[in-house]
């Protein structure tokens, strides 16, 4: 049977009647095949505006209907609300965008775009005669969360979930939580003790009755979907027993290895079992696999390989016999929070690449910071443990240096610079620091008041320019600068130089990346979906971002992100179910012939093989509606319900002028 | 080898360089290179053209890279002045199409992207020469010390010279190792010579090279290789204590060819007591 449409013509004021007839487009609208009612109004989103349609839907029994006015973005939803109210299901109802594609650009040409207007509204009519009514999609929901990386971004996003009652798996790399902010001893711009802030927040997670910690660990397989994502866990062998060792801290001192502590950034020396950081979340001992002399003597007999660390606890706690271990998750949605690594020095033969010890990067200036790092707090030369008298600051190392290195800012060095100058030179009263810098960025709440403070009242000299080279020199550093202000080359005697290493992304995310669907931009960054409207959201639904791992931050910025996650998810999970449009893909079964094409091209991962039929399904949770598929399908196996390879076609020929050709 | 190459000898060669084009050439012609001179290049406009015009520096170039096109081989630019002005015009070519309409227009030539700009070091240093010169080596430079100089022109800018490391290049470090000489590790490969300073204001030029002749007699280094003609008269006039060698000088060195005597006497730091 004929559906008896309705045609709506909307003014939007003189945008769209400015350069459209609309007195016109109604008639010409009447004349069309189906029409019933055909009007106009100055403004049809408004209130009275709705009204007409609703009350005109429920007078004239409308089953189809073309609101001819502004771009779908703007107002579809509002009028198939508008039709659902009053009976009519809403995906009956189209919009006829008349005025960014018609009226807008048009504007000078009224009798042109009032035919073309006409066109619009018969495409979309013919449209709407073959669109089905339609029901939403209902998914389940599993109202758990996965926070892949246990930095303060994983920690605060994993705290605001589990105290709005969701249960939360944390994943953790390292052997303890806390990430790059545990190696930080004072914050800017109010020079926070970082160990005491951090302290609280991670005994909140460790005591947290609905989050579970996963150290060690790494994602290694991702199924499902938003609602529904199943995360394989795979975990490092602990070797050490937790619920055995007492900390006693005696394998420690009898393991033969020594090596570079990564934590401390070389600054002191580890054995091959150690302890991760100081931390009291890190107290139980790790043994590192690949420095261990057990794992590394492959030939001799078992009794004969290193087991000085098994000997030598008393409380039996460590079994070098532990395998790896894989935990599944199932969770509603994931909080990516991987972080940042520092662009590493070796990249800077300028600089000394590395090589000179008495030339360090940021963090590595952190620790010697921190009361309970390896100096116990003093800033001293790693070289000979004297105290520098003179310490350059290098910022912008590595970023803003499209050519060689990377192109972006990394945003918290010219704040982290000022507060290490600050706290160096109240450590080391008589000493004097340098900083050589480009630009000074410090946008942020009392940012610019803390580094004016450190220019003005503590000495610090500025300089601006971009550092050439670092030697090492009879004992000397020499800083070969120079300063543009005054336009002269200046060679600083420094004892320590300290570099504003570029952030990025952490070692490995590429293939996370892959593994979690989520994609990168050319940096590795994680993207964003929108920058403005959805910073959190990445490319899959359900996947959200938070920290630096989507761009360099500083820690304010950082949790901000963190508890936008946990906001979104919150969001979420405030619905029992999820509903998902049903404007996707359908299948033809007995046309498709299971090619599996559409396989490779969706961007989702919405299409899978039935393993019974052969037959290529799609997943309706997963799926945009995006069409990818319809176009690849070498047998139009696949449509787009509602928008039909047909009703496109109609459509087309309406605007060609030659529907009958259809 | 049996490779042919377009050259372009610029104005250095018959004059302060010969002994660099001298050696070039032997050397090449012990690898079996052959070099076909472009039949009408100019001047490639040194540091003056571009200080006047840069249409007229960027022209004078193009107009040698259309000759070049015309050989129809990539060529070799021994002096690193000329290699920077010509490379400088061949990357704008390649990358800005105004400026290549106008140059085609003014040339009446059609670029075709096809001839790469190579200096002598990408001609000679390069990877895949390596077991070559290793086999040519009759007498290894052992015990030599060296340091390696690179200067600006063949290193910058990085977009346009394609360096392997605007601050760490290494092409003729490795070089050198393969003659047998100990390259030493040092500070001020790509520092500034004065360049064209040399000619106006020798008091800088004196300050500068005595700080890169500072940091190589620092280093132990015997002496110090460059490959640009205006480094080596620059460094080598102002000072007394230390030869200013070219890279090619040392090849033909290991290699024993050319009338190395004759090149000796070239330079005001004689190096003949070095072999």
């Amino acid at each position: 049977m004929e559906k008896k449409l309705g045609v709506f013509v909307c003014w939007c004021g003189s945008n769209i009647a400015g350069s459209v007839d609309v007195d016109k487009a109604v008639e010409e609208a009447k004349k069309l095949d189906g029409v019933v009612h055909a009007e106009n109004y100055m403004y049809m989103c408004s209130d009275p505006g709705q009204q007409l349609v609703k009350d005109t839907i429920s007078e004239k029994g409308l089953d189809g209907v073309v609101v001819a006015c502004c771009s779908p973005r703007m107002h579809e939803n509002t009028f198939r609300k508008a039709a659902g109210a009053v009976g009519l299901n809403s995906y009956l109802l189209e919009i006829a965008n008349i005025r960014e594609q018609c009226s807008w650009v048009h504007q000078n040409n009224k009798p042109l775009a009032t035919a073309k207007a006409v066109s619009i509204i018969e495409g979309t009519l013919d449209k709407v005669k073959e669109n089905l009514p339609l029901e939403t999609i209902t998914i389940d929901l599993t109202k758990r969360v996965c926070v892949v990386g246990g930095g303060i971004a994983g920690i605060m996003s994993a705290l605001d979930l589990a105290n709005a009652g969701y249960d939360v798996a944390i994943i953790e790399r390292e052997p303890a939580i806390g990430g790059h902010m545990s190696q930080i001893s004072q914050t800017f711009p109010y020079f926070h003790n970082v160990p005491e802030l951090l302290k609280k927040k991670i005994d909140e997670v460790n005591a947290h009755p609905q989050i579970k910690v996963y150290v060690n660990s790494e994602v290694d397989v991702l199924d499902g979907y938003v609602g529904n994502f199943n995360v394989t866990i795979r975990t490092r062998p602990a070797f050490v027993n937790p619920a055995k060792c007492t900390a006693c801290g005696k394998c420690l001192e009898v393991c033969p290895v020594k090596v570079d502590d990564e934590f401390n950034r070389g600054l002191s020396q580890r054995g091959a079992i150690f302890r991760y950081n100081q931390t009291e979340a890190a107290k139980i001992p790790v043994l590192e696999q690949g420095s261990c002399l057990h794992f590394a003597d492959s030939e001799s007999e078992d009794d004969n390989k290193c087991q000085a660390c098994v000997d030598a606890c008393p409380e039996n706690a460590i079994d070098l016999g532990s395998i790896r271990t894989l935990n599944e998750e199932f969770v509603g949605a994931i909080v990516m929070a991987t972080g940042y690594d520092l662009y590493s020095p070796v990249n800077m033969p300028e600089y000394g690449a590395g090589k000179i010890p008495d030339v360090i990067d940021a963090l590595a200036f952190e620790r010697l910071l921190d009361p309970q790092g390896p100096t116990q707090g003093r800033v001293v030369r790693p070289s000979d443990g004297a105290i520098p008298k003179k310490v350059v600051f290098i910022q912008c190392v590595g970023s803003r240096d499209p050519e060689r290195h990377k192109a972006y800012c990394s945003r918290a060095c010219c704040m982290y610079t000022a507060k290490q100058a600050r706290l160096y030179r109240q450590q080391v009263e008589e000493g004097t620091a340098y900083i050589s810098y480009m630009d000074i960025r410090s946008d942020s709440r009392d940012f610019e008041e803390f580094v004016q403070k450190g220019m003005e009242e503590e000495n610090l000299v500025y300089i601006r320019g971009r550092t050439a080279k670092v030697i090492e020199e009879d004992g000397y550093l020499r800083v070969f600068t120079s300063d543009t202000l005054t336009s002269r080359q200046m060679v600083i005697e420094a004892d320590l130089v300290v570099l504003a290493m570029a952030m990025e992304p952490k070692a490995g995310i590429r293939e996370l990346a892959k593994k979690m669907n989520v994609t990168i931009d050319g940096d590795a960054f994680l993207s964003e979906t929108h920058i403005k409207l959805y910073p959190v959201e990445s490319s899959t639904k359900g996947v959200y971002l938070a920290g630096c791992g989507q761009s360099p931050k500083d820690i304010t910025d950082t949790v901000s992100q963190a508890l936008a996650t946990a906001g979104k998810i919150q969001t979420m999970f405030s619905n029992e179910t999820l509903i998902a449009d049903p404007l996707i893909a359908e299948v033809k079964n007995d046309v498709c012939s299971g090619c599996g094409i559409c396989i490779e091209i969706c961007p989702y991962g919405a299409r899978l093989m039935n393993e019974f039929t052969r037959i290529s399904d799609v997943n309706q949770a997963v799926c945009q509606g995006c069409g990818a598929c319809i176009a690849a399908c070498p047998n139009k196996a696949c449509e787009l319900i509602n928008s039909t390879s047909r009703q496109f076609l109609r459509t087309i020929g309406d605007f060609a002028g030659r529907s009958e050709a259809v | 080898m049996g490779e042919t190459y377009s050259y372009y000898p610029g104005c250095t060669s018959h004059s302060t360089a010969i002994e660099y084009i001298e050696a070039s050439k032997a050397v090449i012609e012990a690898l079996g290179i052959e070099l076909k001179e472009l039949p009408d290049w100019c001047c490639c406009g040194a540091a003056s053209a571009h200080n006047l015009s840069s249409s007229l520096a960027l022209g004078l170039s193009a107009f040698n890279v259309a000759e070049a096109q015309k050989v129809g081989a990539d060529l070799v630019i021994p002096c690193a002045g000329c290699y920077g002005n010509l490379a400088q015009a061949d990357y704008e070519m390649r990358n800005n199409e105004a400026e290549r309409q106008r140059l085609e227009k003014e040339f009446d030539f059609t670029y075709d992207k096809k001839i790469k700009m190579l200096s002598l070091v990408d001609l000679l240093a390069h990877e895949e020469l390596r077991p070559a010169i290793r086999d040519l080596v009759k007498k290894p430079l052992k015990g030599l010390k060296v340091v390696c100089y690179y200067g600006c022109a063949i290193v910058r800018p990085g977009a346009v010279t394609k360096v392997d490391d605007t601050e760490n290049p290494l092409r003729i470090d490795s070089l050198m190792t393969d003659l047998g000489a100990e390259v030493i590790d040092w500070s001020c490969k790509v520092d500034c010579c004065g360049g064209d300073l040399g000619l106006t204001d020798a008091e800088k030029t004196t300050e500068l090279v005595n700080k890169i002749v500072d940091y190589a007699v620092a280093a132990e280094a015997d002496c110090l290789v460059t490959s640009c003609a205006l480094c080596q008269a620059n460094v080598d006039i102002r000072q007394q204590r230390l030869p200013i060698l070219y890279f090619s000088e040392l090849m033909a060195e290991a290699f024993q060819v050319g009338d190395r005597q004759r090149w000796w006497k070239k330079h005001f730091n004689n190096p003949a007591n070095l072999f």
